[in-house]
């Protein structure tokens, strides 16, 4: 008795069948259009996607070894002079690299050498672990004793170990599958940079 | 005086069904005579709900979801609101707590075959309490909005986004925003208040409606059902729940209680593992604390997620360790199936169970205690022996279940 009530009875006419199948299905339609407004609520509104505007930074002041810290869309972008020393330590490394020709899209194409910057010396970088999303810690001591004697210089993760190098670009063995990400940038002048965006019209 | 009481219940009893519900749940629910220490835990976890819910209601009241005064809401409440530091450490020690009594419940349950025939779905719905609890104690966490909790829920929330394809959009829809923000911390707070107490308290109810279906399992893993009184109908080897275990349960609550009390009052942070040092500093988007660690329940998942360092079978290394992470919690809803033994209890049942269980309780705590740790290669290597562990004692059970040496089952409960 409990089974027939929970399914279709056997002698129930095919006219009734077919208008509880019909009803179910109208209904099921409806209850995923009242969804959708809902679920779309929660995507990131129109103040957030407005609020990505590019950031001017003035480098003069950076001295060589220097790491500066600046926030866009509210991440943490790095601005890094790097010394000829430290520019040295990349061509060493790459052998213990996982892309070390940074192949995978994780830059834009005016970054893609072996210093993944537009100038040499000054690596611009979201300083954000492409774990797990921390933010690396800068670690430009060499052979340290919790990092070993091959450590050049370069960016630790703290969260779950992640190594990268001086430019950016993630070591083999870690859990980070790719190099860090370059954000868009545009000298405007020899000291001011703009981070967020590609060209000068648009600050 | 008891004439005017009985006709109220009368009255009662003709409109609502009191009297009948106090019968089947309380005074004639028959459970099985033998329980033991473990079995205070499935009423421990129910008073720590009520401490939670009652706790929470109050905090609310002071504390603001809003990114730029969550921090000093919290602080507020610590300093300013009269007994707002008690009414807090409840609320922050009984998550802690909440999570040790589900994890002996749910040992009990592993020790003596709870899960198996016929309560596969009395776990599966314990195992989605789970996962509620899971949910609430991260939501939770993210509200003080201190630097554990921003760089935790980072973490946490990057998880969605090593899922191919959808990822992304996921982690946009999740958190509202580009980053982890306002947005988040907004919604991440009617989550934890709203939602998931409503759900979890559902599925609390209906825990309890099946495992009062069933009848409780017992120390020696048989039925109690199978040999009942032929003139009664009631089974010989069980006793009503009301009086006999309220009472008994009524002490372990005190026992309970007093080591509440003895943490809310002498080490409410109890060393960092309950509080974290790192929490006790407002949230900076731009830097993440040198060392970081989720609170301890999480450890031994944590451990898991960061154990795996190399690309395998086309899938890098930060999905596998998504993958394994989740898989870790998921393959307990598994049991029922995977265990093949013929007895229920560990009481009956031979070496080959008893070594893969204590394994995988060493490997819990092991796994546990690394994550509190930074990693350094030895930790990584210990944690990735470890790993194996654990999901052997899961992937290996239908095969050593099978051709362990048991023990015969006895007729009738054991003194």
């Amino acid at each position: 008795m409990m089974a027939d009530s929970f399914s279709i009875n056997e002698k129930m006419s095919d006219r009734r069948k077919f208008l509880i199948a019909a009803t179910s299905v109208a209904g099921g339609v409806a209850g995923a259009a009242i969804a959708t407004p809902f679920l779309l609520s929660m995507m990131p509104s129109e103040r957030a996607k407005a609020a990505g505007a590019p950031v001017e930074v003035d480098i003069s002041k950076l001295e060589p070894g220097m790491l500066l810290m600046v926030e866009w869309r509210g991440r943490v972008v790095w601005v890094l002079n790097r010394t000829p020393e430290m520019l040295e330590t990349l061509e060493k490394v790459e052998d213990e690299l996982a892309d070390p020709n940074s192949e995978k899209n994780q830059q834009p194409e005016y970054a893609k050498n072996r210093t993944r910057s537009i100038k040499p010396e000054i690596l611009v970088t979201e300083g954000v672990c492409t774990h797990l999303g921390c933010s690396p810690v800068f670690r430009k001591d060499i052979a340290p004793a919790d990092l070993g004697p091959d450590w050049l210089g370069g960016f630790f993760c703290p969260c779950h170990g992640s190594k990268f190098d001086l430019a950016g670009r993630v070591y083999k063995h870690v859990p980070a599958p790719t190099n860090m990400v370059v954000p868009p940038h545009v000298y405007l002048s020899d000291s001011r940079l703009l981070i967020g965006s590609e060209s000068e019209g648009s600050a | 005086m008891s004439n005017i009481f009985n006709s109220m219940i009368e009255w009662i009893d003709k409109r609502f069904p009191l009297t009948s519900n106090w019968k089947a749940h309380l005074s004639e629910y028959y459970a099985p005579k033998n329980f033991n220490f473990w079995y205070f835990f499935g009423s421990l976890a129910l008073l720590v709900l009520v401490n939670q819910l009652i706790t929470g209601i109050f905090l609310t009241m002071n504390y603001k979801p809003d990114a730029s005064q969550a921090f000093a809401s919290v602080e507020y409440i610590m300093r300013d609101v009269d007994y707002g530091w008690l009414i807090r450490y409840m609320h922050s020690t009984g998550a802690s707590m909440f999570f040790v009594v589900v994890y002996l419940h749910m040992f009990r349950g592993m020790l003596y075959g709870s899960y198996r025939k016929p309560r596969e779905l009395l776990w599966l719905i314990g195992m989605c309490i789970f996962f509620v609890l899971m949910s609430l104690a991260f939501t939770g966490y993210i509200l003080p909005w201190g630097q554990m909790s921003y760089w935790g829920a980072q973490v946490i929330v990057s998880m969605f986004g090593a899922i191919p394809v959808i990822g992304e959009t996921l982690q946009q829809w999740l958190l509202g925003d580009f980053t982890l923000s306002d947005a988040a911390l907004n919604r991440f707070f009617a989550y934890h208040v709203v939602t998931l107490p409503l759900v979890l308290l559902v599925l609390v109810f209906v825990h309890i409606l099946a495992l009062h279906e069933t009848g409780s399992n017992n120390p020696d893993g048989i039925e109690i059902k199978e040999n009942k009184n032929p003139s009664t109908g009631i089974p010989v080897d069980g006793i009503p729940f009301h009086p006999y275990y309220t009472v008994k349960d009524i002490v372990g609550v005190v026992v309970f209680l007093i080591v509440f009390c003895g943490i809310i009052f002498f080490a409410p942070e109890m060393g960092g593992y309950f509080l974290e040092y790192n929490n006790f500093i407002p949230a900076n988007t731009l830097q993440t604390p040198d060392h970081i660690a989720p609170v301890w329940y999480f450890t031994p998942y944590y451990s898991m997620l960061r154990a795996v360092t190399v690309n395998f079978l086309g899938i890098d290394a930060k999905l596998w360790g998504v993958i394994l992470m989740a898989g870790s919690v998921v393959i307990f809803c598994f049991l029922p199936w995977l265990d093949r033994s013929p007895v229920k209890s560990v009481r009956y049942k031979g070496p080959y169970f008893k070594i893969a269980l204590t394994l995988f309780v060493i490997s819990f705590f092991v796994l546990g205690w690394l994550g509190t740790k930074s990693p350094t290669p030895l930790y990584t290597l210990l944690a990735q022996i470890f790993t194996v562990i654990y999901f052997a004692f899961f992937v290996l059970m239908p095969w050593y279940s099978k051709i362990d040496k048991t023990k015969p089952e006895p007729k009738r409960l054991q003194e």
